[in-house]
């Protein structure tokens, strides 16, 4: 710990010492430096923008995750982590053959204008400088609105068990076959042409032409962008009823806290990102989430009690759903790197207002735990890598887990693994405690072996203010089945985020009639408990 | 030393542009100082002048939040001298705030 605390005095002493205005740069001593990278890594432009580019390369080369051909979803929000992202992508399929990336892309934008407090107006003019970018880059982009959480099928709660690559062979394997296809493929291309150059057919534009056709990434993208446009476009009719608009507002202004609010449209958005990956059959999500926001989220996983799901809330490559795997390949990079790149090499962004751009740093555990970060970035930019490197390492302890587990063991919500019968000992269960503690002025009135009961802010409680941390009586009005029924299928921080909802009927009917199939086959399975012989294997009970 | 600076201000992403009115860039004039203008100074200018509301949001104590990059002339300012940094006529000077941007 002492030594820890040594390295960063010396730190911030080099920084300060090391750092001098026409400084040159620190890889090829020529150019003049422009940013200032880690500890005193002053970087010129033009190596700044190899080191940027190389470090995503590397990083979908060293996990060996993306098989060639494949179809990849871009998450893209139009921030600035996002659109560097989809700027790397573009730059990687532009590359020379050696280093290309050969995967299919696609992109996808959740509008989440009607909770932010946006009109329709403001939404179409976001969304149509968001089309611009997207038609830029020629890949087919998909644009799903919030509201459409009320069409979504019961299916996108359930994990589905298959393989998370239908290829059932490794990586090195799946690189040869491609190529080796691309080969006979041209191979066909020259034995016909050989036939229509007796019909007096230019060679060679003939080859070029073919060979643009097999080039999976510009192939795809044509084709597809004019029938997805047409389909979702926001200059048409919204994909969704007004009455659906409200809903949603209903909804997120029926949650109390800002940080429940926060953590309710990341599972809603998710839901809708997986949804529209299965619908167009990609195989694989890319999120642009930066080392600096996967500290932040670690972090505040960390206090909202999900310590259970950090790995794969964090690491880079997260399959909790089963057969579409979720990867972060920008989490290498600091907020500022990305930053500084998309200004250096302007590439393009749109702001778009969150549930609370201009909240204070106290307005939600998730901003709190975003001011610390950024704070520890600008004093100790080495801390914050530090803090997405713990993730890494629970990343290899736990990704074995994920998989092999049963559907009603995972998290209704957010479909990482339940943590809530874990361990009694746990931060669940110390909160209920201290819950009930804080509630009552008398302790003694609760006697602690009582606190496995569930939930004190139910669905019927309809004074919102009365509840839990402020008031000390009226504290505990009847719970609900209903509402203990359905904590029982979330994981510990889903919990929290339902627990702070007035009413659990707001929620659209996907995730209420997913919860009651849940609850049917709970009770089925009590009911025949008795008839069935113990299962020999806990992974074996799949009726 | 008695020139007016004219300088070029840029805010971009996370909505920094949002606590200056909406605002993405603007050209200011600074007054005339018998001392030559630093960047500590410019920040106190434009939290009286500039800054509409939720100053914190932008300025905390002498320098910029945490979160808020600052460019001198395309430049990363850590290697300008940040606050002590000597403004020049027409310099451009950029504020890009890292928070909360996806
Ligand atoms: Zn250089
Ligand atoms: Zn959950």
């Amino acid at each position: 710990m002492c030594q820890v605390e040594e390295d960063y005095k010396d730190e911030a002493l080099q920084r300060t010492a090391a750092l001098s205005v026409g400084q040159k740069c620190m890889k090829c001593k020529e150019g003049c430096a422009v940013v200032v990278i880690r500890v005193g890594d002053a970087f010129c432009k033009s190596c700044f923008r190899d080191y940027f580019v190389h470090k995503f390369r590397a990083m979908l080369g060293k996990t060996r995750l993306i098989f060639p051909g494949e179809k990849v979803l871009l998450a893209l929000s139009g921030g600035s982590t996002s659109s560097s992202m989809l700027c790397q992508v573009q730059e990687g399929l532009s590359r020379e053959a050696s280093k290309k990336l050969r995967f299919s892309p696609g992109i996808v934008h959740i509008d989440e204008g009607a909770v932010c407090g946006r009109s329709a107006e403001e939404r179409q003019e976001t969304l149509m400088q968001l089309e611009a970018i997207f038609q830029a880059s020629g890949f087919p982009y998909h644009i799903v609105y919030l509201e459409e959480v009320f069409k979504l099928p019961n299916s996108i709660l359930q994990s589905v068990s298959s393989s998370p690559t239908s290829h059932g062979q490794n990586y090195k394997e799946a690189v040869d076959d491609f190529l080796q296809k691309q080969r006979e493929a041209l191979i066909d291309v020259e034995q016909r042409l050989t036939v229509e150059d007796e019909r007096n057919v230019t060679h060679s534009e003939q080859i070029e032409a073919k060979f643009d056709q097999l080039s999976t990434s510009t192939a795809v993208s044509e084709e597809n962008s004019a029938t997805i446009l047409s389909e979702t476009s926001p200059s048409g009719k919204w994909p969704f009823t007004l009455e659906q608009t409200e809903a949603v507002k209903e909804l997120f202004s029926s949650v109390k806290t800002l940080t429940a609010k926060e953590e309710l449209l990341q599972t809603l958005r998710h839901h809708l990102i997986l949804h529209t990956a299965r619908n167009k059959e990609y195989s694989k999500i890319m999120m642009g989430d930066s080392c600096t926001r996967l500290a932040v989220k670690l972090l505040t996983n960390i206090s909202l009690g999900r310590g259970a799901s950090l790995a794969v809330d964090t690491g880079f490559s997260d399959n909790r759903y089963g057969d579409i795997m979720i990867l972060r390949p920008m989490r290498e990079y600091s907020s500022k790197e990305i930053a500084f790149y998309n200004k250096l090499f302007e590439v393009p962004t749109v702001f778009t207002p969150a549930l609370d751009t201009k909240a204070s740093d106290k307005a939600s555990i998730h901003r709190l735990t975003e001011s610390f970060v950024n704070k520890l970035q600008t004093d100790f930019p080495s801390t914050v890598s530090t803090v997405y490197r713990t993730s890494e390492k629970l990343n290899t302890a736990c990704s074995d887990i994920n998989s092999g587990v049963e559907q009603t063991d995972k998290c209704l919500l957010c479909l990482c693994i339940m943590d809530t019968k874990v361990e009694e000992a746990s931060a669940f269960q110390a909160t209920l405690i201290s819950e009930k503690l804080s509630c009552k002025q008398s302790p003694d009135q609760m006697p602690v072996n009582k606190v496995s009961e569930q939930s004190c802010c139910d669905n019927q409680a309809e004074e919102k203010g009365k509840c839990c941390s402020t008031n000390s009586g009226a504290c505990h009005p009847p719970v609900s089945n209903t509402t203990t029924d359905f904590l029982t299928l979330l994981c510990y921080s889903c919990r929290l985020t339902v627990k702070d909802m007035v009413s659990l009927s707001l929620l659209p009917q996907y995730v209420l009639s997913e919860a009651e199939r849940r609850k049917r086959r709970a009770q089925v399975r009590e009911q025949i408990q008795e008839f069935l012989l113990p299962p020999e294997d806990e992974s074996d009970e799949n009726y | 030393l008695n020139t007016v600076y004219g300088l070029h201000l840029g805010y971009f992403t996370g909505g920094a542009e949002l606590l200056f009115n909406g605002t993405k860039e603007q050209h200011v004039k600074l007054p005339s100082q018998s001392e030559q203008w630093d960047v500590r100074q410019l920040l106190v200018w434009i939290k009286t002048n500039l800054l509409k509301e939720r100053p914190e949001l932008f300025i905390q104590g002498d320098t910029v939040r945490p979160g808020i990059l600052v460019l001198i002339n395309e430049a990363d300012w850590e290697l300008m001298g940040q606050l002590d940094y000597k403004l020049e006529d027409r310099d451009n000077i950029v504020f890009i705030s890292t928070l909360h941007g996806g």
